[in-house]
């Protein structure tokens, strides 16, 4: 056991130790375990977002992207701090509305604003397919990390499985409380590191910022810019309002709305929140700064350029503070994954097939599926697997298809329908499921369309589908229901 | 009053709308590219913007 793997188990088992006894004192009901009984303030919700993006796959995507791709990694930033300005206007309709209903999950809402059983179940199986590939990658990505900052002292796979079963203790133990205690701790810790790196790294190998973006105007000044196809300006925006569109569609950054005090707490981190997006920025100077120091990384490898640039240019003891952030980045999005999942699942599948279930029967159906997926998740973060890997590429577009439908809800007039809802949301699913296992794009779909136009990002094919059907048979479903004289099952 | 909340919009159409024209590497701004500075610009602005959103919303005041 050499000096930097000692450092990780040492912020290892400080999570561990935070995560439970967050718990001490806490009568926990279902309310309390999945959104804090609906008391947490702004500092607490703000940790719990931010904790949500700070995950490995910012840390070596965002990175790796910027070795790679170069301005094209700016997708990432530029749709997170959109989306928390959409959070202004969002975030408090839908905290009012599940506080009147005592909802506790993305499904529960569905299920509720379109008066809809089969509403909540489907949001919850589609929340279930999309989060467990999210939580897959947390677990390979800490694994990576914790290996290769221990210089390979612990192999990947034991490195995942000894992160799952922490995280899987402390949130089943503690719920959102865990998840509160550990990210403040995390997100501490990845500042120190996050600035210490962006600023030391351009400033020891280049003598600053500028020197730094010269050298790479110099090699490779393709990077600084978006290139006229492919990733072009054209993609960037629509990838930028496809993300912002769905960042609070995410069951778990309902979660964390659900758990704040009230409206005003959101409203307050709409301001904040961007800010800290700026964070981000170092992350890419990390990134930008291996492409002359690391060269030749290709491919995957893009994705380890911040781990091998800090390991050639620092101490032992530096690296096992890095791995140990890496850690967190892993832990603290993991937790609220595998609870809002369980959660839409307890309450919108057990539930409705054992009506009669008590709260304490509920919990406890939670927390066993909480163990299930973290199971499934570190199996197929060990083994790998093509299931994951091809779920993995469209999770983000599965997930999205419940945008419309939340948005059409906070309409004055909402006129969708429970059954134009669900039959849209359908057929955005068939979509991205045929474009992604077809390979299809849109410039296969429209060869004679000039660039500006294929470059879309294809994910808005799914979508414009998905409105278009729930529109149509919203207006015949409406009207039938109309000359039925029945109750028109219209929310508002 | 409500209509205050559209200004939510500002960041969205400034940033995403002037974007093809910000795509450039000259003239470097704090060191960094145009097209970097253009997104911390807005970065920095929009939590200005929302800031006095949240001073006019009346939400906030009852």
């Amino acid at each position: 056991m050499n000096l930097p793997l000692i450092i990780i188990a040492f912020f290892l088992l400080l999570a561990l130790y935070l995560g439970i006894r967050s718990s001490r004192g806490r009568d926990m009901d279902m309310e309390q375990w999945t959104v804090g009984g609906r008391g947490f303030g702004t500092f607490i919700v703000f940790f719990l977002i931010a904790g949500e993006v700070y995950t490995t796959f910012t840390l070596l995507g965002g990175s790796g992207w910027a070795y790679s791709r170069g301005a094209a990694a700016y997708y990432v930033p530029a749709y997170i701090f959109l989306a928390y300005i959409l959070s202004y206007w969002l975030a408090p309709k839908i905290w009012t509305y599940c506080k009147e209903h005592k909802l506790i999950s993305q499904p529960d809402f569905f299920a509720s604003k379109y008066n809809s059983t089969a509403l909540g179940v489907l949001a919850a199986i589609v929340g279930c397919i999309a989060l467990v590939p999210y939580v897959v990658i947390q677990f390979r990505g800490l694994g990576i990390i914790v290996s290769q900052s221990s210089y390979g002292s612990i192999s990947p796979g034991w490195a995942s499985a000894i992160g799952a079963i922490v995280v899987t203790i402390y949130v089943m133990v503690s719920g959102i409380h865990g998840s509160a205690w550990t990210s403040i701790m995390k997100d501490f810790l990845i500042v120190l590191v996050v600035l210490f790196l962006g600023i030391y790294i351009p400033m020891h190998y280049f003598g600053g910022i500028r020197p730094l973006f010269d050298s790479i105007e110099a090699a490779k000044p393709e990077l600084l810019t978006l290139s006229q196809e492919g990733f072009s300006p054209s993609w960037f925006i629509s990838t930028v309002l496809f993300n912002a569109i769905g960042f609070y569609i995410m069951p778990t950054s309902f979660m964390v709305i659900l758990s704040a005090k009230n409206e005003r707490n959101l409203r307050k981190n709409a301001i904040t929140l961007p800010i800290y997006t700026i964070m981000l920025l170092f992350i890419f100077f990390i990134g930008f700064s291996a492409i002359t120091i690391i060269p030749g990384l290709e491919g995957a490898d893009g994705d380890l350029a911040l781990l091998k640039i800090a390991i050639k240019t620092f101490d032992p003891w530096v690296i096992g503070i890095i791995g140990a952030a890496g850690l967190l980045t892993a832990l603290v999005p993991t937790s609220v994954m595998l609870m809002s999942t369980a959660a839409g699942l307890t309450q919108n599948v057990y539930k409705v097939i054992f009506p009669k279930s008590t709260d304490k029967t509920l919990l406890i159906v939670s927390k066993l599926l909480i163990l299930c997926m973290s199971s499934i998740a570190v199996y197929f973060a060990v083994k790998g697997g093509e299931a994951m890997a091809i779920l993995n590429i469209m999770s983000y577009s599965l997930i999205i298809q419940m945008a419309p439908s939340l948005f059409f809800s906070f309409m004055k007039k909402n006129r969708m329908t429970k059954q134009g809802v669900i039959t849209g949301i359908l057929a955005g699913e068939a979509t991205v499921l045929y474009m992604t296992l077809s390979g299809t794009t849109l410039k296969q779909l429209l060869p004679d369309f000039p660039a500006w136009v294929t470059d879309i990002n294809s994910s808005f094919l799914a979508l414009l589908l998905n409105v278009l059907v729930m529109i149509a048979v919203s207006i015949f479903t409406h009207k039938q229901s109309m000359d039925a004289g029945g109750r028109v099952t219209v929310s508002s | 009053m409500k209509a205050i909340k559209l200004l939510v919009l500002v960041p969205f159409i400034g940033y995403l709308g002037f974007l093809p024209w910000a795509n450039t590497i000259e003239p470097y701004v704090l060191g960094m590219p145009f097209f970097l500075f253009w997104l911390l610009l807005w970065m920095v602005l929009s939590p200005v913007l929302i800031g006095i959103v949240y001073v006019l919303d009346p939400d906030n005041k009852k």
